[in-house]
């Protein structure tokens, strides 16, 4: 890495920076403001609209397996939301979606 | 702010995700090592930019010589979701005084955000300040861990085994999340848009396909929403 120091701090500082007025944006300037309901409608969604979306390639193509479908992490993946699903228990679910995922890493891995 | 009965459960429910958090935060410091920094600057990254993704392509891009504008470009670009998230809390934490917002969103990372969001749509009637507790519960095992965690591996090196497959703990500690949101149709429709506009996607750079796949699945769940009460309405 052929970085100096003061930039090695610039990527620091302006990644902090601009990360935090990002989190900061729409919660820093709403204030006491209501928001309209058709915002409010798309804004329930948010969640649902990211975090999926998120996952859907380190489940489908792992780096770890050079982005090929992988068994052990694809029967983790689907062992995870059956567990959610019996259980309604996220604690439960994390734990027993890692148990699955070792088990089958020493077993069919 | 006494620690009430709310910043109790977020602390519970926040402690699973240490599964995630520790291993992440050592290998980022292990990573961000090798790469060539020193504890001080692999450290600055944890407290100041706490984000894991974007810390990761940020150490990588400038491993491969990247110029600072182009490294800042793209991991400021992983962490574009944090402003979706911000809108996201602020019909629940916008009211809270302007100090205190600051603070939260210094913590809004993944895990604090989803486990909160879940909480508040599951829990109608929560008033601001529980819900702020709540907060802070959560952030509590995860955030402090994330940096002590990165310490450790800065410090220690490759103490980790590399080939047990904990890169897959961030799916298994988002789909405990995700599962538990999917309540009505509408909630359904957008996890599906979401899934589908990423593989759709994939082709733009810097992770923009997840930006765009989230904004058509935000439209999707709110425009699946609407139709469905008007029609329960005739």
């Amino acid at each position: 890495m052929s970085f100096t120091d003061a930039q090695i701090w610039t990527v620091i500082i302006g990644l902090g920076l601009g990360s935090y007025l990002l989190r900061l944006s729409f919660l820093g300037i709403v204030g006491n403001r209501d928001l309209p309901e058709w915002v409010l409608r798309h804004l329930r969604y948010t969640a649902v609209a990211v975090m999926p979306g998120m996952i859907t390639p380190l489940i489908l193509f792992p780096q770890a397996t050079d982005g090929t479908l992988d068994p052990v992490r694809m029967g983790a993946a689907v062992a995870t939301v059956v567990i959610s699903l019996a259980t309604r228990n996220a604690t439960l679910t994390i734990f027993g979606g890692a148990a699955v995922l070792f088990a089958l890493h020493f077993t069919i891995g | 702010m006494a620690l009430s009965r709310e910043f109790w459960q977020g602390f519970r429910d926040g402690t699973p995700f240490i599964l995630v958090i520790v291993p992440f935060g050592a290998v980022f410091g292990v990573v961000a090592t090798e790469a060539g920094l020193n504890v001080a600057q692999v450290m600055g990254f944890s407290v100041l930019v706490i984000a894991g993704a974007a810390q990761f392509v940020a150490v990588q891009m400038m491993q491969e010589n990247a110029p600072v504008l182009i490294v800042l470009a793209a991991s400021l670009a992983v962490n574009l979701r944090m402003a979706m998230y911000s809108a996201s809390l602020a019909p629940h934490l916008g009211k809270i005084s302007w100090w205190k917002r600051g603070v939260i969103s210094y913590f809004m990372v993944d895990q604090t955000y989803a486990a909160s969001i879940l909480k508040y749509d599951q829990t109608p009637g929560m008033t601001h300040a529980q819900k702020l507790s709540y907060y802070m519960g959560v952030v509590t095992p995860i955030c402090p861990l994330w940096y002590l965690a990165t310490w450790g591996g800065a410090v220690l090196g490759t103490a980790i085994p590399s080939d047990l497959p904990i890169d897959f703990a961030v799916p298994i500690t988002f789909l405990a999340l995700i599962v538990p949101m999917l309540r009505t149709f509408a909630h359904v429709a957008a996890a599906m848009a979401s899934i589908i506009g990423v593989l759709v996607f994939a082709f733009l750079p810097f992770n923009l396909g997840l930006l765009v796949a989230a904004l058509l699945a935000m439209i999707t769940g709110a425009e699946v929403e609407r139709r469905m009460a008007a029609r329960r309405k005739q």
